[in-house]
């Protein structure tokens, strides 16, 4: 039995059913990312004056991913449209580039993700707070070293931004005797970096899962053009629709994260 | 598709194209307002959140073809904006009520 309306429109919607399903998809993806975001900012309201983190995010790796994802929306309206002109070797080209990109993508994420865990916040017993990024941490050895600075106050390592906080940090060997309490800047550190692994986290997940969509469409799906070359192309189209709200959800997640 | 349909699809693909270079200048110009002191942090708030709505707006509008979308998608995304200004307007009037000094750290 074949599926009825994969290419030709049906009569009451004007539209095939996949581009019907899809739409509603992203509609439910809205309110999704839509509830994420109404979290974000009553947290961020209710956040007490200058406890907000500003700073704390690479924005230049931050603005690469953005233009990255541009890009790989580009590549993937372009292998779209290469099919509709009828030519198959462009859009194995467009949606080679497509995955490339998704997979520097992720790349540059992993490594933001690694520079934050690899960041820890260590309150000594005479009340400072050492702060940066891990060097040695061998628990047989009674000193802990990380590239990071020293503060007094908690609020010191809020504002980077507005502090004007030196970039350039020396190595500081701690005795752990003196250490009270040891926590990686990953999302159980606070408020701001539950929202952050979360939001970027759960987006992740959506480039991986479109990345995999179009890997099979660019792969072993790509065999449905030899029989069926308009079906195929909307197969090309509906996972495009999933690829650009993907691209969209970054354009706000990027100022919002990043530099507001 | 015929040779006339194909030429005309062509003119859409260098339309895709300008909408690519509108979304570069967006990003960057994005960074750069956020640069800028404005002398109230919510006025660089909403900049970045124009500009954000503004790429959203060519991202939906010609990637997705929103422009030319038939009745039924238009019809579904009101629906679903409808939702969404609720669960905001939810949100704002949490506000009012909002447990002060509940995020310490």
């Amino acid at each position: 039995m074949d599926i009825p309306y994969t290419i030709e429109a049906r009569p009451d919607t004007g539209l095939y059913n996949a581009k019907v399903g899809i739409w509603i998809f992203l509609a439910s993806e809205v309110m999704l990312f839509g509830a994420l975001f109404s979290s974000y900012i009553l947290l961020r309201v209710g956040a007490p004056e200058g406890y907000w983190p500003r700073g704390w995010l690479n924005v230049p790796l931050g603005t690469l991913n953005t233009l990255v994802l541009i890009t790989s929306s580009i590549t993937t309206v372009m292998a779209w449209a290469s099919c509709k002109l009828n030519q198959f070797g462009r859009f194995k080209v467009y949606h080679a580039c497509t995955l490339l990109l998704a997979l520097v993508f992720l790349c540059i994420k992993s490594y933001e993700y690694h520079d934050k865990f690899m960041h820890y916040e260590i309150v000594l017993k005479d009340g400072r707070i050492a702060d940066g990024h891990i060097v040695e941490n061998d628990p047989k050895a009674d000193h802990v070293v990380i590239a990071g600075r020293y503060v007094q106050d908690r609020l010191d390592l809020y504002d980077l931004e507005e502090r004007k906080a030196p970039r350039h940090h020396e190595e500081i060997s701690i005795p752990r005797s003196q250490i009270e309490k040891m926590e990686r800047y990953g999302p159980w550190h606070n408020t701001y970096l539950a929202l952050y692994f979360t939001l970027t986290g759960l987006h992740a997940l959506h480039v991986i899962g479109g990345a995999i969509v179009i890997g099979f469409l660019w792969g072993p799906g790509s065999k449905l053009w030899e029989t069926d070359p308009e079906r195929f192309t909307n197969r090309v189209e509906i996972s495009g629709l999933f690829w650009h709200f993907v691209d969209l959800v970054w354009i706000f997640l990027f100022p919002v994260l990043y530099l507001i | 598709m015929t040779t006339e349909a194909q030429a005309e699809f062509a003119q859409h693909v260098r339309r895709y194209l300008y909408v690519f270079y509108a979304l570069l200048f967006g990003t960057l110009a994005t960074v750069g307002a956020s640069y800028i002191p404005f002398g109230n942090h919510a006025i660089n708030i909403a900049v970045a959140l124009v500009i954000a709505c503004g790429k959203a707006s060519l991202v939906g509008g010609f990637f997705m073809h929103l422009i030319s979308e038939r009745k039924l998608i238009y019809g579904l995304l009101a629906f679903t904006a409808c939702f969404f200004l609720g669960l905001m307007f939810l949100t704002v009037s949490a506000f009012a009520d909002l447990p002060r000094m509940t995020v310490t750290h």
